[in-house]
């Protein structure tokens, strides 16, 4: 059960039978409910809020409005926006609760406390506000054309212009020069993130002792901690804020929200636990929602199809506020445009927009999947232009030429950690079957047939592995990207790991016993893990960003091998040898030429905890921490493939096969791996052929609930087929990448290239996602929507 | 997704469920298996004072044959249907239809009383009621009536049955012999039908049913005609958006509704050999 081991998860036990406590299963006495009242226009100056009735409504405690709120003078600051990606970045103050204006529909305009959740939604819908309704800016589109402000105070929709643009004059000669360009205008849709478990809060006052518990369904415990002390003033030194079991987060669980925010005030104002869980509709608007972009990006390519130029642009939707990471969410993909293809020349411009509708922020991949999905739409536009096989297109761009590399710096001025694009493409094409494919959607056109084949491939590259925290810096990202480590040898032998990654679904208990169950030559049941309490683990930067093993996890081992060289010191001690002779191999310590003598790493704790007998000057206790700062990102890649069946009558399109060949560098648990890899390709399935935020003109979400709003089960996919290559990142000790958001990453532009695949002798070269029924059969008749 | 509050109470038996009824008037609503009444309190669009559980109403969940007809009661659970020996011997196709609703907790505790009582046009079972010609059994305080399918539904989610009457029964013409086939066009397997085609051949006629075509479940009888006037099946079929206003929502418009419907009548008349 050590580093490459396929364990069962030790957390799965717990969580199944329901001993995992998440949010909503922590009670406490004397609690209130908050309930929302939400604005029910995209766009309102608030007349009036009477709570008058709401507070006559049995169990009822007490109702706020947003202007009652600022009159007591709770906030320090506005919500926060960690990531003002330029100086002059609009960023109009956004409080826990509006008092003039509602930007959109959901945005909560006053708040009613009462001694049950029922209790509480009914008195919410007591509360009587009047609305003057404005004009809502209710699409990206209309806030692009900028003739209704989606702010009335501001006199344009755009909230910034961010540009990479290394050498426009290179990328105009590519251009000037290229035997063939393509250009693709892309829709990135809005998608509701949609986790198994909805956000919850629960906090816990002390009214005497003045400290504050905070329980959140949150990713990112540590990082909340700050900001709640920074947006309420309460002393960061008096809060603990614990994310008990969390039920999946896919970035929409990475941010500061206004309930988290009301929950701790009011507790810490009324003196009694207050807390909220968000139903599944009311989730549409409370929390934020992903993707959101329009998409151009053009290729200049010679006439052997070597691609020369990229230029990309984007607008991309803020939704009406910029939240935790909002504006910096595009930018994250901004170096990716050019693929795993070595193009000389790159530019990218994105300009942020406000709009009517719910903010934006980090979903699953978070500016990485649109980017890989510009550049492999691009590519598949390209090589049906050239009429010459999409991968072939691709093995002639490869950088190195598909070979093995390290270190290698792209246009987009980053340097890949390492990559080996060739033979990865090549076991992926193999296990598809490319050419029988190709032969079969040959005989099923040439016979007519109702049902038609679509091939699709993509040969992604993701960033990954967040981040250096000099390059954060230099993003005008205001956090760290380190993550700590404690690794103790407790005195009984058993080992407690402290980490400051929190996960939620992704299994860190288990890889994280692996590293240690490696490092030490122990049982990994013998290895707790502590984690996402800000109390056992106070230093901390949370997961998001694929970062918990190449940092976090990482930062483990490093520990390890602290308390190793340690314990070497004491075992040195103990066999009166010098530390350079003790030989160190699976846990033992024995000094050179005599193996029979020797102590295993478990029975130094208790000598450590005992401090009887320790070298001199050595302190007591068997326990080292690090705080691991990455020297860079860690560049993930593969290859996947989609096969898709176009019912050409109906317009349906199935998805009947995907191969998935990834490369996460060194696999601590390949089970895990295998995991996520299959839930990120659903994802981005789903963005390909299911899911929408619907809005309509007014800005109203038409679909939020699991009636409307589909997201793909088990039924709609196929055995996905996976297979891995393995190349090591230089940028960690384990040769570690990331994979918790590479399936999404890949599986959108795989999917949609198969399906416009499918449509291609209709003369169809594009279609927006999702690839709706209704859609696909419109393209078949020749219709453009 | 919190329902405002209301009263509940259980029936043990049709006449104590009748007589609530009655004493509570059009504030009330019966509770069978909730699949789509709880839905529609949790969004606030019901708002029903009272509830009277008839889930306790076991004598109302059968399958039995009798004489050239098998009658279900209106408790009987889709899963029931979906695995009952008599109808995949006498009505294939309703055993089929009830394996195509929902997943499988839906099925174990959605009722076939409660599918036909909502009318939903974009339901499965309303559209199998119509292609077999079955009748709907209903009791109330002034005793019991039987409705022909064709009669039953009357407009979006209305029907028939008056707010005291009580669905006791579905009668269905035995046919084990008859031609069927169920189109269900859906985007995911655990959704309603975008529309949905019913078919039944026996050798004096086709019935054909849609689902999701309208404001209520409905026969295609522009094709039913068309075939009775000896129109190929091709013919008809492109005749199934006739005299039809189908919805148009986030998963369709009424234009390639009309599409879907014709093809997916084409498919189910090929498979019925009409
Ligand atoms: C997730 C999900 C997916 C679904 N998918 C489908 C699908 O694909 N296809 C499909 O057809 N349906 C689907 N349904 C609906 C399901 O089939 C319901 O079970 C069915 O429509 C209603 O049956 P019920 O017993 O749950 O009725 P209830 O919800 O209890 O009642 C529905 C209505 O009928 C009335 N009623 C119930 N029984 C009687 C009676 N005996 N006499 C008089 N009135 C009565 C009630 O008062 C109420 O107005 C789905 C439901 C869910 C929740």
């Amino acid at each position: 059960m050590t580093i490459g081991t396929p364990m069962l998860r030790k957390e799965d036990p717990k969580l199944l039978t329901g001993e995992g406590k998440f949010v909503d299963d922590i009670h406490v006495s004397g609690e209130l409910w908050m309930g929302m009242v939400r604005s029910p226009m995209a766009h309102a100056k608030i007349l009036s809020v009477d709570v008058s009735e709401a507070l006559k409504m049995p169990g009822v405690h007490s109702a706020y409005s947003g202007a009652d709120l600022n009159g007591m003078g709770l906030w320090a600051a506005p919500l926060p926006c960690a990531w003002p990606v330029t100086e002059d970045m609009v960023n109009p103050p956004h409080f826990p609760v509006a008092a003039e204006y509602a930007r959109h529909v959901g945005e909560i305009v006053a708040v009613v406390l009462a001694d049950s959740r029922y209790g509480a939604a009914d008195a919410a819908e007591a509360v009587i506000v009047d609305f003057e309704q404005l004009p809502a800016v209710a699409s990206l589109d209309e806030a692009v054309a900028d003739s209704k402000m989606a702010h009335s105070d501001l006199s344009t929709n755009k909230a910034y212009h961010w540009a990479l643009e290394p050498d426009n004059a290179a990328v105009e000669a590519a251009f000037a020069n290229a035997a063939h360009t393509v250009t693709g205008n892309f829709v990135q849709q809005r998608m509701i993130p949609a986790a198994m478990e909805p956000r919850g809060v629960l906090a816990v006052p002390s009214p005497h002792g003045g400290e504050l518990t905070l329980y959140s369904a949150s990713q990112v415990p540590h990082l909340l901690k700050v900001l709640i002390a920074a947006t309420t003033g309460l002393p960061e030194n008096k809060l603990r804020v614990i994310a008990p079991a969390v039920g999946g987060g896919f970035g929409a669980k990475l941010n500061v929200n206004p309930d988290e925010l009301l929950a701790a005030t009011l507790s810490n104002k009324l003196a009694k636990p207050v807390r909220w869980t968000e139903t599944r509709s009311e989730a549409a608007f409370s929390t934020h929602q992903g993707r959101g972009q329009n998409q151009r990006i053009e290729l200049a390519a010679d006439a052997d199809g070597k691609v020369t130029g990229c230029r990309v642009h984007l607008d991309a939707d803020m939704g009406a506020y910029m939240m935790l990471i909002t504006p910096g969410v595009p930018l994250l993909g901004s170096f990716l445009y050019t693929g795993v293809y070595d193009i000389p020349a790159f530019g990218f411009t994105c300009d942020g927009h406000f709009t009517n509708l719910t903010p934006t922020d980090a979903y699953r991949g978070a500016g990485r999947p649109e980017a890989s999905y510009a550049i492999e739409r691009a590519m598949d536009m390209l090589a049906a232009e050239m009429g010459m096989d999409p991968a072939e297109l691709r093995r002639r761009n490869y950088i190195a030429g598909g070979d093995h590399f390290e270190n290698f710096t792209v246009s987009s001025t980053l340097a890949f950690d390492s990559g080996h694009y060739g033979p990865n493409l090549d076991k992926a094409l193999e296990m598809a079957d490319y050419d029988g494919l190709r032969a079969e959607q040959k005989k099923r056109r040439d016979a007519g047939d109702a049902k038609q084949l679509g091939i699709g491939m993509v040969t992604y590259v993701e960033i990954c592995g967040l981040a250096p925290s000099r390059a954060l810096g230099g993003l005008n990202f205001n956090s760290g990207g380190w993550e700590h480590a404690t690794v103790r040898m407790l005195p009984t032998g058993k080992v407690e790991v402290v980490s400051g990654s929190t996960p939620h679904g992704q299994g860190h208990e288990t890889s994280w016993s692996q590293i240690i169950a490696t490092k030490f030559g122990m049982d990994p049941n013998d290895v707790e893990v502590l984690h996402s309490d800000t109390a056992l683990s106070p230093l901390g930067l949370d997961t998001y960003g694929s970062r918990s093993l190449s940092v976090g996890g990482v930062a483990i081992a490093m520990a390890a091998d602290k308390v190793i060289e340690k314990a070497r010191l004491m075992a040195a001690h103990m066999f009166e040898a010098a530390p350079g002779d003790v030989e160190y191999e699976n846990g033992s310590f024995s000094v050179k030429g005599t193996p029979a003598k020797s102590v295993h790493i478990a029975e130094l704790g208790f000598g450590a905890f005992l401090a009887h007998d320790l070298p001199d000057g050595m302190e007591p206790n068997l326990q080292e921490q690090v705080s691991f700062d990455p020297p860079n990102f860690a560049f993930p890649f593969g290859t996947h493939v989609a096969v898709v069946e176009i019912d050409e009558g109906t317009g349906n399109v199935e998805l009947l096969d995907y191969i998935a060949v990834d490369d996460c560098g060194n696999q601590v648990n390949p089970l895990i791996v295998e995991g996520q890899v299959h839930g990120g390709i659903v994802q981005g399935v789903g963005q390909a052929l299911f899911e929408a935020a619907a809005y309509d003109e007014d800005g109203n979400c038409q679909n939020p609930s699991f009636l409307d709003y589909l997201v793909p089960s088990p039924m709609e996919m196929p055995n996905i087929k996976t297979d891995y290559t393995y190349t090591p990142s230089t940028s960690n000790i384990l040769g570690v990448k990331g994979v918790g958001e590479a399936g999404t990453i890949g599986s959108a532009a795989a999917v949609m290239n198969a399906v416009v695949d499918g449509l291609s002798p209709h003369g169809v070269k594009d279609m927006k996602m999702p690839a709706t029924p209704q859609r696909v059969w419109n393209a078949i008749q020749g219709v453009t929507v | 997704m919190i329902p405002a509050a209301f009263d509940y109470v259980t029936a043990d038996s049709a006449d104590a469920a009748i007589a609530a009824l009655t004493e509570h008037g059009d504030e009330a609503k019966l509770l069978a298996g909730g699949h789509s009444l709880i839905p529609l309190m949790k969004f606030r669009l019901a708002t029903p004072s009272v509830l009277i559980d008839i889930g306790r109403l076991s004598d109302l969940s059968y399958i039995k044959e009798d004489g050239d007809q098998v009658a279900v009661g209106a408790m009987t659970t889709h899963r029931a249907i979906e695995n009952s020996d008599v109808l995949k011997a006498q009505l294939p196709m309703l055993a089929h239809v009830a394996g195509q609703v929902g997943d499988p907790s839906v099925r174990h505790r959605g009722t076939l009383g409660g599918s036909i009582a909502h009318g939903d046009p974009a339901s499965d079972l309303p559209a199998a009621l119509l292609a077999l010609g079955g009748s709907v059994v209903v009791k109330g305080p002034n005793g019991e009536r039987t409705i022909a399918a064709d009669d039953f539904f009357t407009g979006f989610l209305e029907t028939a049955l008056a707010p005291d009457e009580l669905m006791t029964e579905l009668r269905f013409p035995k046919m084990p012999d008859a031609k069927w086939s169920y189109q269900k066009f859906n985007r995911r397997a655990q959704d309603w039908a975008i529309v949905g085609v019913a078919a039944v051949t026996n050798p004096m006629n086709t019935s054909v049913a849609l689902v999701n075509m309208g404001a209520m479940p409905l026969r295609a009888e522009a094709v039913e005609a068309a075939l009775q006037g000896g129109a190929s099946a091709a013919d008809a079929a492109a005749k199934a958006g006739d005299g039809m206003s189908p919805p148009t929502d986030l998963n369709a418009d009424a234009n390639y509704r009309n599409a879907l419907a014709q093809t997916l009548v084409a498919r189910a008349l090929a498979e019925t050999g009409a």
